[in-house]
């Protein structure tokens, strides 16, 4: 083979697409939708739809032939917009349904599967915007499909606003309730953040940032099968060596992003933004972040040892993935949803993992508490409580993190939810019943911590 | 082609069986497509070559010529694939 081609890097690249499940998870298309602001809704809904369309038009033809040339699946084509409390503020409209709607329509018309950006940033207070929308999350929720919604409650820099905490606990109930049929599928498009990301791709959490540029294609990569595949080559190794194997993994899979951003946002003319390294797992075997902690030597995820474990990987994969592109956003590190991780729904279901080692385990990854599913009859309060207890360790540690918590209507710690598709299945985890209800009554705003005062 | 640097990677994985390059090699030719560089290798137990390609002069487009060395290695009993070279060289390398 010539110098600049090796044959074992080609059958490695190969191998790592066809047996490892390698692949691009999303490229997402950041659209500003500030000019579409006015102060007649109707208006406002056109400009939103008929700017989403044209802007978004080529969207998915392009992306789908970046993918057949490098022969990399590129598995989502999305979307992120403004946040849409300060698009539709100006309207005073009550009412946001109709704006989500635009949105739904816009996104059927281009083709993706998802659009994020039904979001307000409320981490310090709530404008007559921010109330119309969190107001309308239930229903928008439950009349739209492709929809994804999000809430900022706390930065490291603001603190916490414990009334919008204390409202989402009512509004996720809502939703799960109107979208029972379902199994409460409507709390799996809402994420509420602290500290969130004005860049991340990933749904649902995916918003574009005010201090954004007008359009940026921001890619988020995969690829848990292939740091597997590579800790499993390692079983005597010392934890110092699979921190290296893991880098290195991480840095293949990160060029892979590098690559399909740069093309993709050469091929629309819009401004490449950034690549995501966070370790994204599927519901497919082998797919999973879980089953990488238990190839490092635990017999389940959740077991003792989990928290150190995930800390030496998602540490690993940013260092590795630091190095492979020239700009690193959104929310890089490892996912750990339960209903879409394999190696994590057997470890709840085996009663290995619960939700206080899944909270521990959130300090030092990204993102948080992710798509899991409580008994139906928890109490908003306690759903409050979870939020807070998740955006403190955000606001503390100075990172990103999250909730997106289904309370399935109807069911028991221990029943399954089905959510299809992406989402997976979730089996239902019993939640602590000793009651916050008077903390989370308090109101008011925690205070930014000290580590806020950095200037 | 619409790139400058034309080249692209062909990849053969399957049981190994005569006629293989022979099959491959008669596609690119037919479209005049130049192999600049080939090797052949096991991988765990199945045959794998390699085709360093250049499309430059090529008759036809990359997803047609994809189809057609895929409808060739589904006649032979392999997987063919065509992917743009720089897929390997930026995974590998900075």
């Amino acid at each position: 083979m010539s110098a600049l081609f090796s044959s074992s890097e080609i059958l490695e690249t190969i191998r790592m697409v066809q047996v490892e499940n390698l692949d691009i998870r999303t490229v997402t298309l950041g659209i500003s939708l500030r000019d579409c602001a006015t102060s007649d809704l109707k208006e406002t809904c056109r400009r939103v739809y008929d700017k989403i369309t044209r802007t978004a038009e080529r969207l998915v033809p392009v992306v789908e032939e970046v993918e057949s040339r490098f022969g990399i699946p590129i598995v989502n084509k999305r979307i992120a917009v403004t946040p849409m409390a300060l698009v539709g503020e100006p309207s005073g409209a009550e009412d946001y349904v109709p704006l989500a709607e635009a949105l739904d329509r816009a996104a059927r018309t281009v083709g993706v599967n998802f659009i994020g950006g039904f979001s307000a940033l409320v981490h310090k207070g709530f404008t007559s915007g921010d109330r119309a929308l969190m107001r309308s999350l239930p229903r928008a929720l439950a009349t739209t499909e492709r929809v994804c919604a999000s809430v900022n409650v706390g930065t490291t820099k603001a603190g916490l606003n414990m009334d919008a905490v204390r409202d989402l606990g009512h509004i996720i109930k809502e939703t799960a309730l109107l979208t029972a049929d379902q199994g409460g599928i409507g709390c799996a498009k809402l994420v509420v953040f602290c500290n969130a990301p004005e860049d991340n791709p990933f749904m649902a959490g995916a918003f574009h940032g005010v201090g954004e540029a007008e359009c940026a294609v921001n890619v988020g990569v995969s690829g848990p099968g292939v740091v597997l595949a590579a800790v499993r080559q390692h079983p005597e190794a010392d934890l110092g060596t699979i921190a290296t194997v893991i880098k290195n993994t991480a840095f293949k899979i990160t060029r892979m992003g590098e690559l399909v951003a740069r093309e993709v946002s050469r091929r629309l003319g819009v401004p490449f933004g950034i690549v995501d390294l966070s370790l994204a797992p599927t519901t497919a075997q082998g797919d999973s972040v879980a089953e990488i902690l238990e190839a490092l030597g635990l017999e389940r995820c959740g077991a003792c040892g989990t928290t150190a474990a995930l800390a030496l990987l998602n540490d690993a994969v940013k260092k590795g993935g630091a190095m492979a592109s020239s700009y690193v956003g959104g929310l890089s590190g490892a996912f750990i949803p339960v209903s879409e991780d394999a190696g994590m729904i057997r470890a709840v279901k085996e009663g290995a993992l619960t939700l206080e080692k899944l909270e521990a385990m959130t300090a030092v990854c990204s993102v948080g508490l992710d798509m899991f599913a409580v008994p139906g009859d928890t109490p908003p309060e306690v759903i409050s409580a979870l939020i807070a207890d998740e955006a403190a360790i955000g606001m503390i540690n100075k990172k990103t993190t999250a909730v997106r918590v289904i309370p399935a209507p109807g069911k028991k710690a221990g029943d399954m939810v089905e959510f299809g598709g992406l989402l997976g299945r979730a089996p239902v985890m019993p939640v602590n019943t000793f009651s916050p209800a008077a903390f989370v009554a308090r109101g008011g705003r925690i205070p930014a911590p000290l580590l806020a005062l950095s200037n | 082609m619409e790139e400058k640097d034309g080249r692209a990677i062909v990849t053969v994985i399957g049981q190994d069986r005569v006629g293989i390059i022979a099959g491959v090699a008669g596609v690119l030719a037919e479209n005049n497509v130049n192999i600049l560089d080939i090797s052949q290798t096991v991988l765990q137990e199945f045959f794998a070559m390699i085709m360093v390609v250049d499309l430059k002069e090529s008759r036809v487009g990359f997803h047609e010529l994809q189809t057609l060395l895929a409808a060739a290695g589904e006649k032979l009993g392999v997987e063919v694939r065509l992917q743009h070279a720089d897929v390997f060289r930026y995974m590998h390398r900075i």
